[in-house]
C-alpha cells in the first residue's frame, strides 16, 4: 500500500484530522487533491452539514404535542328531574395538548343503613343524618357541594339486613326526592341479589340516567344491562385490574344493547400503599389504548377512592403516626389524585376536605395552558 | 425510547467469550438492556467502541449524584414515560428545608427531625434523603455560618440562593460534599456555572414557566462545560398547578421521546412554595404541601424541596414513592409455604393469608408486634391481595386444601381449625368442604389478630 492509501485507510474511521506543531516555509504552494481524498472531504462536509441541521433543529423549541387517533366517549348522567353531569370526552392525554372538556366529577357515598363502622373523621360530618339516606344525601349536596350522590344499598345484603326490594325502593325514592344531582346506585356486593336490586332501581329511577353499579362477569350482568337499556341508565363495568377482562365485559354489555355512551369502566382502585401501582399501570394503559383508537376501551373511568379508608395508615390509632383526623383525608386525596392523573373521570369519595382538594386540582385540567394568573415565585427562597 | 438488546448486540464484539459471566454476547446484551449488567464486564470492548455503546446505553434522563460517600443520593436515570413500560429508576429524593436565619437550637432540632423521620412499611424503612439550606437572610456570611452547621451532618445538601456571592461563601465550606447548587437563573448563569465547575457540583437551573427560555439557558450551561444539571421550571400551585404539571410532562417527554439534549435532566419541584401564603391554617397548608408533592411525584419530579416535617404529612408522600418505584418486572410475592411465628407447638393456631408481598409483610409485622405464636399458611394467589384473590378466584377451597396437604401442617398440630382473613369469608364453606377442616372467619385487618386470638384461642 502506498503512503496515501495508508493515510486514507486511517482516515476512513475519522471525521477530521488535526496536525500539531506543523510548519511549512514556501514561496508558492500548489495542492493537488486526489479523487479519493476529494471523496473523503466531500463526506466530511456532508456530515458537517447534517450535524449542523441536527444542531439547529435542537436549538428550536417545539411543544411536544401529539395527535391522537382516538378519543374518550362522553357519558351523560342525570336528566329528567335533575342536573346533568358529563364524564369523559377527552381528545388528548394532557391538558397542554387540549384541555379536557369536562372536569373530573366527585360523587359522595351515602348508605341505606347508619354506618357506625365509618371512620371518625367522616362520621363527625354526617352523624346527624345517618338515619336517613335522603337527609344524608341532602347534606352532602348542600353543605359539601357534591356533584353527585352514590347510594349504596348495603342493607339489601342477606348477611347485613336482608332489606327487601320494596324497602330498597323506598330508600332510593327518598334520595331521588331529596337531591337534584345525578345518582350512582350501588348494590351490596352480593352477586345473587345485586342484579335484582339494580333491576328494581332502574325501574324506580326510570329516565333519570343513573349509573348502575356495578356489572361484572361473576353475576347476572345481562339482567342489569337489560334493565339499564329499558329505563335509560348507564352501567358501571367493573373488572379487576385486568385490561383483557375489561374488554370482554364491555363487549358483553354492548351485546345486551348498551352503547358506548352508556358505559363507565371501573378498573379497580387499589389504595395508596396497597397496590396503587397496579391501578396506575392499568388505568394508564387503558387510557392510552383509548386514545390510540381502541374503541372497546374508550369509556370514561371511575375510581372507588373510598378504598383508601381501609388502609391502616388512614384509620389506625397510633401515636407515632400523628392524628388520624388528618391521616384519613390525606390518604383518600392522594389515592384519588393519583388516579386522576392516570385519566380517571369520576371518583367515589367520603370526606369533604378530600373532595374539595381533589376538585380544586381536577378543575384545572379544563383550563388552557398558562391561562391562569400565577403567583410570582421568582424569589421563593426568602418568602416564608 | 428504550434501546433494545439487538441494538446493543450489534455493538458488542460478538465473540461469546463468556468473560462477562454470560453465555453469549446476546445474553449479555439482553442483561445490559435491562440494566442488569455493567458494560465494564466486557474485557474486549475498548476505546471508541466502548464510548459509543456507553452513549447508547445512557439513560434518557441523566443520573446525578448529590452528596458524597454512602450517604449520597442519586436522582434521574429514567428511561420511559410510563412505569409499566419498564420501571422507574432512582426514587424521588425528598429534601426538607432549613433556613439560615434559624437560631442554633431550632436549626439543630429540625435537622434532627429530618434525619430521624422514618416510617416502616412492608419490611422497608422509608426516610427523607436531604436538607435544603435556604439563604433566607440574603446575607452571605449568615449563609456560610449555617453551612458550617451542616459540615458534619452526613446528609446530602441543596444550597438555595440566587446570590452567587452567598453561594460561593457556602461552597467554601460545603463544596467538597458535592451539594446541589440551587440555582442558576438567566441573571446569574455565568457565576453559578463557574462555581459548579470549580467545585464539581451539580447545579439546578431555575427558569419559571418558560420552557423555551429554559432550553436556551440549559444549552448555555452545557456549553460552558457543566454536565450535571437539574431542571426547575417552577412550582405553581392553586389554579396554576396545571401549568406546573404540564411543564414537568413536557420536559420529560422531550427527554424520553425527543432525545432533546437540553432537557435530558432530572426535574426539581418545590412543594414548599405552599408556605408562601401565611394567611392559611397550618394544617391545611401541610395538607396542600403533601398533595402538591404527590401530584408532582406522579408527574416525574426527581427531587423535591418541602418545608413540613410532620410524620402524618410525610407518610402518604413516602408511601406513594415506595409504590411508584417498585419494579413491575419483579413479582410482588413471597414464597407460598408454611411460616412459623413465635414458639409453636401442636396446639398453635393455624392462620391463612395470601402470598402478595404487601399482604404477607403486613400480616407478619402484626403477628410479630403482637407476639403471636402461630403457623401461617401462605397461599399462592399469584401475588394478589386477599379481596382481589377472592374476587379473582385464586383464593378458593381447592387451593387452600392443597396447601394444607402440601405443607404437612396436619402432622404439626393436633387440631383441625383454620383461621382465614375476614375478607375471605365468602369462601369459608368451600374450604371446609375441600379440606375437611373447620374454618374460622378471622378479622378484616390483621392488626386485630392478637386480640382476636386472645378471645377465641
Amino acid at each position: 500500500m502506498d503512503t496515501m492509501s495508508q493515510i486514507l485507510k486511517l482516515l476512513e474511521k475519522t471525521d477530521s484530522i488535526e496536525i500539531n506543531e506543523f510548519r511549512m516555509d514556501v514561496d508558492e504552494l500548489e495542492l493537488t487533491i486526489m479523487p479519493t481524498l476529494q471523496n473523503v472531504v466531500q463526506k466530511v462536509v456532508e456530515k458537517q452539514i447534517e450535524a449542523k441541521k441536527e444542531f439547529e433543529s435542537q436549538i428550536e423549541f417545539k411543544y411536544p404535542v401529539k395527535d391522537y387517533a382516538g378519543k374518550v366517549n362522553e357519558v351523560k348522567l342525570g336528566g329528567k328531574n335533575r342536573k346533568t353531569v358529563k364524564l369523559g370526552g377527552q381528545t388528548s392525554l394532557y391538558r397542554f395538548e387540549e384541555p379536557q372538556p369536562n372536569a373530573p366529577t366527585v360523587t359522595f357515598d351515602v348508605f341505606d343503613i347508619p354506618m357506625n363502622g365509618l371512620p371518625r373523621p367522616i362520621k363527625e360530618n354526617f352523624e346527624d343524618v345517618m338515619h336517613s339516606p335522603g337527609e344524608w344525601a341532602e347534606k352532602a349536596v348542600k353543605e359539601f357541594g357534591a356533584d353527585m350522590i352514590t347510594l349504596h344499598l348495603i342493607g339489601t345484603d342477606p348477611k347485613v339486613k336482608d332489606k327487601s326490594l320494596k324497602d330498597a325502593a323506598k330508600d332510593l325514592e327518598e334520595v331521588l326526592q331529596a337531591v337534584k344531582v345525578p345518582l350512582v346506585i350501588g348494590g351490596s356486593g352480593n352477586p345473587k341479589k345485586d342484579p335484582l336490586v339494580l333491576e328494581m332501581a332502574a325501574e324506580v329511577a326510570d329516565g333519570e340516567r343513573c349509573l348502575l353499579a356495578s356489572a361484572n362477569l361473576d353475576l347476572d350482568y345481562q339482567k342489569i344491562a337489560q334493565a339499564a337499556v329499558k329505563h335509560d341508565h348507564a352501567v358501571l363495568s367493573w373488572a379487576i385490574s385486568d385490561v383483557n377482562m375489561q374488554k370482554v365485559l364491555n363487549k358483553a354489555l354492548m351485546k345486551e344493547g348498551l352503547t358506548h355512551n352508556d358505559i363507565v369502566m371501573d378498573p379497580t382502585t387499589c389504595a395508596l400503599g396497597y397496590g396503587i401501582e397496579f391501578s396506575i399501570d392499568v388505568m394508564t394503559r387503558t387510557r392510552l389504548s383509548a386514545l390510540k383508537g381502541e374503541e372497546i376501551l374508550q369509556m370514561p373511568m371511575s375510581s372507588g377512592t373510598t378504598n383508601a379508608w381501609g388502609s391502616r395508615e388512614a384509620w389506625m390509632k397510633k401515636d407515632e403516626w400523628g392524628p388520624t383526623k388528618y391521616r384519613g383525608p390525606i390518604w383518600e386525596v392522594v389515592t384519588g389524585l393519583t388516579m386522576m392523573l392516570c385519566g380517571v373521570d369520576i371518583f367515589m369519595m367520603l370526606h369533604p376536605l378530600s373532595v374539595k382538594t381533589l376538585k380544586e386540582i381536577g378543575t384545572t385540567l379544563t383550563y388552557e395552558y398558562k391561562s391562569k394568573e400565577s403567583r410570582d415565585i421568582s424569589d421563593w427562597i426568602n418568602k416564608f | 425510547m428504550k434501546v433494545t438488546a439487538m441494538d446493543i448486540y450489534k455493538l458488542l464484539p460478538k465473540t461469546n467469550c463468556g468473560k462477562c459471566g454470560e453465555a453469549s454476547c446476546m445474553a449479555f446484551a439482553a442483561k445490559l438492556s435491562q440494566k442488569e449488567a455493567e458494560l465494564s464486564s466486557c474485557p474486549q470492548l475498548k476505546g471508541a467502541d466502548f464510548e459509543k455503546l456507553t452513549n447508547v446505553l445512557a439513560p434518557a434522563v441523566k443520573e446525578i449524584k448529590i452528596g458524597t460517600g454512602d450517604k449520597a443520593v442519586t436522582i434521574g436515570g429514567d428511561e420511559v414515560l410510563y412505569r409499566y413500560e419498564l420501571t422507574y429508576y432512582n426514587q424521588t429524593a425528598l429534601a426538607v428545608d432549613l433556613s439560615d436565619d434559624m437560631d442554633d437550637s431550632a436549626f439543630d432540632q429540625k435537622l434532627a427531625e429530618i434525619k430521624n423521620l422514618e416510617f416502616e412499611r412492608t419490611g422497608e424503612i422509608l426516610k427523607l434523603d436531604a436538607v435544603a439550606l435556604r439563604n433566607k437572610s440574603g446575607d452571605a456570611e449568615k449563609f456560610k455560618k449555617a453551612a458550617e452547621k451542616l459540615k458534619d451532618a452526613e446528609i446530602p445538601v441543596i444550597l438555595c440562593s440566587f446570590d452567587s456571592n452567598a453561594m460561593e461563601a457556602a461552597l467554601d465550606v460545603l463544596g467538597p460534599k458535592r451539594p446541589l447548587i440551587y440555582a442558576a437563573t438567566e441573571n446569574n448563569i455565568d457565576e453559578m456555572a463557574n462555581l459548579a465547575l470549580k467545585h464539581n457540583c451539580p447545579v439546578a437551573l431555575f427558569v419559571p414557566n418558560d420552557l423555551e427560555k429554559m432550553k436556551q439557558i440549559s444549552r448555555k450551561l452545557r456549553e460552558s462545560g457543566v454536565k450535571d444539571i437539574v431542571l426547575d421550571p417552577g412550582t405553581y400551585i392553586g389554579e396554576a398547578i396545571g401549568d406546573t404539571m404540564d411543564n414537568f410532562i413536557m420536559i420529560r417527554r422531550l427527554a424520553v421521546e425527543g432525545k432533546d439534549e437540553d432537557f435530558r435532566f432530572p426535574i426539581l419541584a418545590v412543594p414548599a412554595v405552599c408556605w408562601i401564603n401565611p394567611k392559611e391554617d397550618e394544617i391545611l397548608t401541610k395538607m396542600k404541601e403533601a398533595t402538591t408533592a404527590a401530584a408532582l411525584m406522579n408527574r416525574y419530579a426527581d427531587v423535591m424541596i418541602l418545608h413540613g416535617v410532620d410524620i402524618w404529612e410525610m407518610m402518604p408522600v413516602l408511601t406513594l414513592r415506595q409504590s411508584l418505584y417498585t419494579d413491575p418486572r419483579k413479582p410482588q410475592s413471597v414464597e407460598s409455604k408454611i411460616y412459623e411465628f413465635g414458639t409453636v407447638d401442636e396446639n398453635s393456631p393455624v392462620i391463612m393469608t395470601t402470598n402478595f408481598a404487601l399482604t404477607y409483610y403486613t400480616v407478619a409485622g402484626d403477628l410479630k408486634s403482637g407476639k403471636v405464636n402461630c403457623y401461617l399458611l401462605v397461599l399462592d394467589t399469584t401475588g394478589k391481595a386477599v379481596d382481589v384473590a377472592v374476587a379473582g378466584g385464586q383464593f378458593n377451597g381447592k387451593a387452600a386444601a392443597e396447601l394444607i396437604k402440601d405443607t404437612g401442617v396436619e402432622k404439626l398440630v393436633n387440631h383441625r381449625k383454620l383461621i382465614i382473613p375476614g375478607l375471605a369469608a365468602s369462601v369459608s364453606g368451600e374450604i371446609e368442604d375441600e379440606s375437611g377442616w373447620e374454618v374460622i372467619v378471622g378479622t378484616r385487618d390483621s392488626s386485630e389478630i392478637p386480640a382476636f386470638l386472645a378471645k377465641i384461642w
